[in-house]
Order: structure tokens, then C-alpha cells, then sequence
């Protein structure tokens, strides 16, 4: 008994910390507390998630461990030192590396260029030569399987998020943070990463795992530390609590889900038949398909990203060329009309890309008139009547809920929650007859998701048909009447159901990997 | 708390550059941008504060002073704000400086062999010349909207185009019949001369349409619909695409009407001043690139360009009398906008922090 409560104890001992944190309070303006006396340990060789709704202060943390700002009080402790991070490249120098959540990768270099850049080691003449083979390599080694010469812009963002991991490998990181690294991947790749992330926690490597789904706290995490405005809510294991326990934590309060769902038997408002186009790189990406979808119907869109659910879309709303095939809105035929012409006759977009349905530099009131600015009431021709367009706002601005309610700030200031509710605002205020939302609560925390859902239902429910394009099965489910499945720019399988079951799910799940059904 | 130390402050990054920021700014880039200057004073030994003193009375030191500072004002205003709306849409127009000689040259056709009657020469030089300028911004927009031709490189190769142009036209064809060894045309009948200000050489029209411009411009961008597209279209080109705004058509207009005003400006140089077209570096003193940073400094605000483009009206009436009375190259004038600009840049970023003085009590963030 002795030995093994030696043992026990060797074990512990023989963990170490790698990096601590203790007391960091940051501040951005006197009344935005991003994070209040954070203290948390992270142990060598393991997977840590920092789990937290968006505004929780998980990025403020990790971009001060990154040195890009310092806190204004506490300090880090790394490897048993307290130390002061004041730039990046100390923090590289310290073995810390960084996977933003926006890639910081050149578009118009190459894999190996992007990867030596900025080293001082890199050669005056032919810098990415050199480098090429340890990066195949690392690629190798961490199954990060990678073109070293591939140019940037060739990449998907999956691979692009590899580039950031080796870039990261390559300077000799022992502590890597990854920005809500899951957000931009498909299922697949998301497990590529994981098993990227076991080998290298072999090698006694450090992960910090930024995140707010809990179910991949449980499938990678070692640890969890949960962050609610600002504070840390307490460092556990992942084990030892349920799915139902960690929401609770990070949103301090119960998730409540609960949307009703009805058959649906209206009049046909869109209709594709046989629709085909081509993708970016002249590729076809969608093949004779044929769609509908009717009044007051929500038509989920499953399939695994990239095959196609971009392009169909932008083909309803006019911003892709359909090569074959007609698209109907109610009786009439709106097959590559201009996008303004599609808006106008009653159709609201909620783009994948949300930079695209906002121009982040304008005002809050200013981007929720960018459908009317130049129709009845608030334009007659030439002028656009401001006066009226701020009451407007102001209107959308309580009524959606839109936070802070401030007209006039740059929209680019507000969170990414309240970024999509302006876009929806907007698009759904016209009182549409058919809406296309691409991923409409992606990257949004769980009170963010409950709204955007409350809203799109309350669409449905005054009569609109939705097409919602998703990468989330559980959101189709949720929400939809009838879901249908895309793989490789066709339709291969269609349900409709009042209840869906864990059997549907895992049929369309097989859909989505191609299986027809 | 309320205890407020003298020595304690602390700078933090704002999220939205206040307007009172940027104009300490750039005052503070002019600031600087003269004390470098002053080197070039000492190794002239000349004792910057007398060669401020001279370059101070140079431009407003008298009425006539203050008349030649509004002579080059007019130019710069009438350019810059053309720039300044261009620039709203992401529009690079380099090209003033050809644009503004195009106009010119439009004129003097007018002017000298177009037979109109009098009562309609001037009319039809403004128009012609404003015409001749946005055409000739018309060549690089046509590529841009077409071929993806980046305008700053094809704009500022045609500002070359366009000065030979001028050199050819008044050493060859236009060159007067009484010059003779010089190259300059014949001079315009005095039907094409532009009114001035008593004795002065500053013309009312050109100055009058161009603090209209700058007032209508502004109201243009921020009240119509059309202008609101222009910003749409310079903060976020994808975001026009998703709305169904036609880039191609304000990449066009913008071209279309900061062209035309430069080759108004053009005009305004030759009917109220020279009243001949001559070399192209007499006629514009290269007001189409300092019309860049009259346009910049005001942060591509038409309003804001009265104002700054008078400051830089007055640089060169300043450098001016530098020249004559200290015999310094009019070129220094040159090195102060190069030093302006160089200083605006780099301050540009420090225009988002601000400064707190004193310990303020920080406030926990109330409500949810």
C-alpha cells in the first residue's frame, strides 16, 4: 500500500506546471473589465480548454500570454518564472505559440515563405528553400499534410489553420494556443487536429485550447477552466462533469431550447430546377439540383462545408451565375437577376461571410439601411432622408435587441453576436418571403445562438420560407421541418420529419459523408 | 478618489479616433514637419527663425501676400476635393497633375482656335476643360473596371503622357506667332480672361464654385444616396458586391468627376492667370500631387479641404518668398509637403490612443 501511494505521489510531483497564471486583471476602458483577476494553472503535456461565451475574456487572456498587450495587474508564471511578456517575439522566444483565430498568413506566398518569415535566421536570397525539408518534415511528423510550396490563396481554411500550427512548430513552440481553432473546420478536419494535438501532448507539448463547445472540451481537454465575464468560474476536470454541468457554468444559467415545430403544407415559394453552376476556380459545384421550398417552412441545408452550400446560395441571391437550370421565387423566374432585383422582390440573405453583410467601418444606423437607403420611405430618388432613417434604427436597435443601443458607433465595434443581429435586422425587418441564412449563429455563444434561432422562427412563423444552410447538424434538427442533404454540389438525400431521432441524425450523418439515403 | 497627481497618466488605446485627436495630429505633423525643416535652414545658415519669419510674411504678411497664398489656394481646393470624394470610394486617382494640363489644354482650343463668339468662350472653356480632365480620368478607370488595371500606376504614368502633350503642343502646332525663340502659345483674347479681385491675381469664379464644391461634396456624401454608395463601395468593396451595387459605376463616376475637377482647376490656371498655355510646370507647380495631401490631410473630407487646402496655398506662396528674398530653391517647398505627408502617416496610428491624465477610479461594468 505504501509503494503505490508513493508512487501516487512521485506522479504528481513529476507533473509540472508549465504556465501559470495569477491575479491578471485587464482593462480596456474604465468600464469594460475583460479580465478580472484570472488565476489559473496550466500542467506540461497536456490539452487545456479555456471554455467561455464570446466577451468572456479567453482571447484578452491568451493575447496577453501572447505579449500583444500587457495586463494591468498580476503576472504570468512560465516554467516555474514569473515573467514579463512585452512583445510576440519574447513570447515566441519563450516557446509560446499562436493560432489566431483570423489567420495571419500572406496570400500571395507560399507555405514554407509564410512560415520563415520574420526569423532571423532566414537567408537574404531564396529564404524558403532552406526551410522545405525540416517543414515536410514537422508535416509529417504531426500529420500535417501540407504542399510547402503551395501559394496561400490555394488553400482552404483548414489548411491554412495547418500553415499557422507549423509556422508555430517551426519556432520550437512548446506551448501552442489555439483560437477557437474548431470554428473554420469540418468534422474531418477538426479530427485531423485532435489527433495533430495527441501526438504533439506526447511529446510533452503544451496546448491551450480556446473553445465554446463543451463537446470538445470532453473529446480533447485534460483540463477545463471556465471564464464568465472575465473570471475564471473554477479549473476542473472534464470527466468529472456532465455536458449539462459545463453549460451551466459557462452561461450561469439553464440553455433553454425549446422550438416548436409544425408540418408544413403552404405554397411553394422557391423552386430550383436543375440548377447548375461553377465555383471560385472554375470547378463545377453545383449539378442539377432541384429544390423547394414553401411558406412558412425552415429547409435545412446539412453537408459537410465545400460541397456547394456557398454556391447555392449565391445563386439564389444573385451573386453566382447559374450556367443551367431556372430558379422561381413564388411564380416568377428569377434565375440570374441582379442581387438588388432578387433583394427587392422579397428575398433577405444572411451571408456565411459576416464581413460581407456589413461594412464595419460604418455606423450601426447606416448598416441597417443598407437595403432602403435608396427606395420609399427614406429615399425618393437622389436624397436619402437621415431623420427618418435614425428613427428607423433606433426602432431596430430595441426591438432586436442590439447591444450596446447605440446608433451612431461603427458597427465594426460591436460583438459578433450583435454584428449578426443587425444583418438580421435588416434582412428580416423587409418582411421577406423567403430567407437564405448561411450559417447564420456560427462562431455566436449560446445566448447569441438562442436569439438568432428565436428569430428566424418568429420569420417562419409570420409566414416566410427559410432555407438554412448549416454545418451544425444539431441546429438542422432544431429547427427545421424537412432537412436535405448536400454532398458534391447535389442533393442526395431529403427527410421531413415533426420529430427527428438519434436515427435520423445518424442517417444524415452518412448522407453527409456520401452515403445516399 | 478625486486625488488627482499632476505627473500620473496613462495612454490607452480608443476604439474610435476622436475628432479632436485627429486635428491635434495633424497640427502636430505640421509642427514637426517644420522643426525637421529647419535643417535645411541651418546648412543654408540661415537662421530658421528669420526664414520662418520671412516664409510667415511671404503668406499672409500683406494683402498682396495673403492674394497670391488665395491664388494657389483655388487650385488645390478645387483638386483636392475631387481627390477627397474619390478617395471616399477607394478610388487612388494619382492622376490630378495630367488631368489638370488636359483641362487646361481643352481651354486654350477655346481660347484661341475654336471661333466661338466671345459671350461664349468662357462658358465652354469651363465646361470643355472640365470634360477634357475627367475624360482623360475616364482611360484609367476604363482599365480598372475592365482589366483590373491599378489606377495609381496608370493614372500617374498619363500625368507624363499629359505633360508632353503640353510640351509638344506649344512648341509645335500652338506655338505663338510672336514668341519667337520662347515656347509658349499666343495669349487668349481678353474675352477669355477670368475676372479678379481688384488688382489681385485671384479670379472669383474659380474660388466661389470651389468653397461651393467643397460644401455641396460634403452634403453629396453624407445626405445622398449616391454618395452613400460611394462610401459603401470604399469601406467594403464585398459588402456593394452582396448589395447589388455596381462597383464598375462608382469606380467611373468617382474617376469621372475628380477628373473633371482637376481639369476645371486646369482652366481656372490659364483663363485667370497666365491667360497663354505654356510649360507645364508654370501652369500647375505641381498642384495635382499636393492636392493628394490637401485631400488626405483632410481625411478625404470636402469640407475639410477649404481648409487644408489653404494651408498648403500658403506653403507655397510662403516658400515663394523664401526663394526671392533668401535666395533658398523653391524646391524646399517640396520638402515640406514630402515632410508633412511623411509626418501624417506617422502619427496616423498614434490618433487612436488617448491620453488620461490622473488616476481615474475604474468603473465595474454594470447591467448585463
Amino acid at each position: 500500500m505504501a509503494v503505490v501511494e508513493k508512487k501516487e505521489k512521485n506522479s504528481k510531483e513529476g507533473k509540472t506546471v508549465e504556465v501559470a497564471f495569477r491575479s491578471i486583471t485587464k482593462r480596456f476602458s474604465p468600464d469594460i473589465l475583460a479580465n478580472d483577476r484570472v488565476s489559473f494553472e496550466v500542467e506540461k503535456g497536456t490539452v487545456h480548454a479555456l471554455l467561455g461565451e464570446n466577451g468572456a475574456g479567453k482571447t484578452t487572456l491568451m493575447n496577453i500570454l501572447y505579449g500583444l498587450f500587457p495586463p494591468d495587474e498580476g503576472e504570468i508564471i512560465i516554467r516555474g518564472m514569473p515573467t514579463k511578456i512585452s512583445s510576440p517575439r519574447e513570447a515566441i522566444n519563450l516557446g509560446i505559440g499562436m493560432v489566431h483565430q483570423h489567420f495571419k498568413l500572406i496570400s500571395t506566398h507560399t507555405v514554407s515563405e509564410n512560415i520563415i518569415l520574420g526569423l532571423a535566421s532566414t537567408p537574404f536570397f531564396f529564404p524558403a528553400e532552406k526551410a522545405e525539408s525540416e517543414i515536410r518534415f514537422l508535416s509529417e511528423r504531426y500529420g500535417l499534410k501540407i504542399d510547402p510550396r503551395a501559394r496561400i490563396w490555394q488553400l482552404s481554411a483548414g489548411e491554412k489553420q495547418k500553415v499557422e500550427i507549423l509556422k508555430a512548430l517551426y519556432r520550437r513552440a512548446e506551448i501552442l494556443v489555439l483560437d477557437e481553432p474548431t470554428s473554420v473546420l469540418t468534422p474531418q478536419e477538426a479530427e485531423e487536429l485532435f489527433a495533430t494535438l495527441r501526438l504533439m501532448k506526447e511529446e510533452g507539448k503544451t496546448c491551450i485550447f480556446i473553445t465554446h463547445k463543451l463537446n470538445e472540451v470532453k473529446e480533447i481537454a485534460d483540463a477545463v477552466t471556465v471564464m464568465r465575464r472575465g473570471k475564471v468560474i473554477s479549473t476542473i476536470l472534464p470527466s468529472s462533469v456532465s455536458l449539462e454541468e459545463l453549460a451551466r457554468m459557462t452561461v450561469g444559467k439553464e440553455v433553454i431550447s425549446v422550438v416548436p415545430r409544425k408540418t408544413v403544407s403552404g405554397k411553394i415559394i422557391l423552386q430550383l430546377q436543375k440548377v447548375s453552376a461553377m465555383g471560385d476556380r472554375e470547378i463545377p459545384a453545383l449539378s442539377n439540383l432541384s429544390l423547394t421550398v414553401r411558406e412558412g417552412e425552415i429547409v435545412g441545408v446539412a453537408g459537410v462545408a465545400g460541397n456547394g452550400q456557398k454556391e447555392l446560395a449565391e445563386v439564389i441571391v444573385g451573386l453566382r451565375q447559374a450556367t443551367e437550370g431556372h430558379v422561381f421565387l413564388q411564380d416568377k423566374e428569377i434565375t440570374n437577376l441582379p442581387p438588388r432585383d432578387i433583394a427587392s422582390l422579397g428575398v433577405a440573405y444572411i451571408p456565411e461571410e459576416r464581413h460581407m453583410g456589413l461594412v464595419g467601418e460604418m455606423s450601426v444606423a447606416e448598416n441597417l439601411l443598407l437595403r432602403g437607403y435608396s427606395r420609399p420611405p427614406f429615399s425618393q430618388g437622389f436624397w436619402v432622408d437621415w431623420e427618418k432613417a435614425e428613427a428607423y434604427s433606433e426602432k431596430l436597435i430595441s426591438n432586436y435587441h442590439i447591444n450596446p443601443p447605440i446608433a451612431d458607433i461603427p458597427v465594426r465595434l460591436l460583438s459578433g453576436g450583435n454584428r449578426q443581429r443587425v444583418i438580421i435586422a435588416r434582412e428580416l425587418e423587409r418582411k421577406p418571403k423567403l430567407v437564405i441564412a448561411s450559417n447564420p449563429t456560427a462562431g455566436l455563444d449560446v445566448s447569441g445562438v438562442e436569439a438568432i434561432h428565436q428569430l428566424l422562427v418568429k420569420a417562419q412563423e409570420e409566414g416566410a420560407g427559410i432555407l438554412l444552410i448549416s454545418g451544425d447538424l444539431d441546429e438542422l434538427l432544431k429547427l427545421s421541418n424537412r432537412i436535405v442533404i448536400m454532398f458534391k454540389g447535389e442533393i442526395v438525400g431529403e427527410k421531413e420529419k415533426e420529430h427527428w431521432t438519434e436515427e435520423d441524425r445518424r442517417e444524415i450523418g452518412l448522407g453527409m459523408g456520401g452515403v445516399r439515403i | 478618489m478625486g486625488r488627482r497627481k499632476l505627473t500620473s497618466f496613462r495612454v490607452e488605446l480608443s476604439l474610435q479616433p476622436t475628432l479632436y485627436s485627429v486635428i491635434f495630429f495633424s497640427l502636430l505633423a505640421i509642427v514637426l514637419a517644420f522643426a525637421c525643416g529647419s535643417i535645411i535652414f541651418l546648412f543654408y545658415h540661415i537662421s530658421p527663425w528669420i526664414a520662418y519669419q520671412t516664409f510667415f510674411r511671404g503668406a499672409f504678411g500683406s494683402w498682396y501676400a495673403f492674394s497670391e497664398t488665395l491664388k494657389r489656394t483655388i487650385p488645390l481646393l478645387l483638386v483636392g476635393e475631387g481627390l477627397a470624394l474619390a478617395f471616399r470610394a477607394q478610388v487612388l486617382n494619382i492622376g490630378a497633375e495630367g488631368q489638370i494640363l488636359l483641362g487646361a489644354v481643352a481651354a486654350t482650343w477655346v481660347a484661341l482656335f475654336s471661333g466661338l463668339p466671345s459671350f461664349l468662350l468662357l462658358p465652354t472653356m469651363f465646361l470643355l476643360g472640365f470634360l477634357a480632365g475627367a475624360g482623360w480620368a475616364l482611360i484609367p478607370a476604363f482599365f480598372k473596371t475592365r482589366f483590373a488595371v491599378n489606377e495609381v500606376l496608370s493614372t500617374l504614368m498619363l500625368n507624363y503622357v499629359a505633360s508632353n502633350l503640353v510640351l509638344y503642343l506649344i512648341g509645335g502646332p500652338w506655338k505663338g506667332k510672336g514668341v519667337r525663340g520662347f515656347t509658349y502659345t499666343d495669349t487668349f483674347p481678353e474675352a477669355a480672361w477670368l475676372k479678379t479681385m481688384g488688382i489681385t491675381r485671384v479670379p472669383y469664379f474659380t474660388l466661389l464654385t470651389g468653397i461651393v464644391l467643397a460644401v455641396g461634396g460634403y452634403i453629396f456624401l453624407k445626405k445622398s444616396a449616391l454618395g452613400f454608395e460611394f462610401r459603401i463601395v470604399g469601406n467594403s468593396s464585398e459588402t456593394a458586391k452582396l448589395l447589388g451595387i455596381s462597383e464598375e459605376k462608382i469606380v467611373l463616376f468617382a474617376m469621372f468627376l475628380s477628373g473633371g475637377l482637376a481639369g476645371f482647376a486646369g482652366v481656372g490656371e490659364v483663363a485667370g492667370i497666365h491667360h497663354l498655355l505654356r510649360h507645364p510646370d508654370h501652369i500647375s507647380l505641381g498642384y495635382g500631387y499636393t492636392a493628394i495631401i490637401v485631400a488626405w490631410l483632410a481625411r478625404a473630407n470636402p469640407l475639410a479641404t477649404i481648409f487644408t487646402s489653404f494651408l498648403f496655398g500658403a506653403l507655397l506662396s510662403g516658400g515663394d518668398a523664401l526663394r526671392v528674398s533668401l535666395g533658398i530653391p523653391f524646391q524646399v517647398v517640396s520638402v515640406f509637403n514630402g515632410l508633412i505627408l511623411f509626418f501624417l502617416i506617422s502619427t496616423e496610428r498614434l490618433s487612436r490612443y488617448r491620453i488620461i491624465w490622473g488616476e481615474e477610479k475604474a468603473v465595474e461594468r454594470s447591467g448585463s
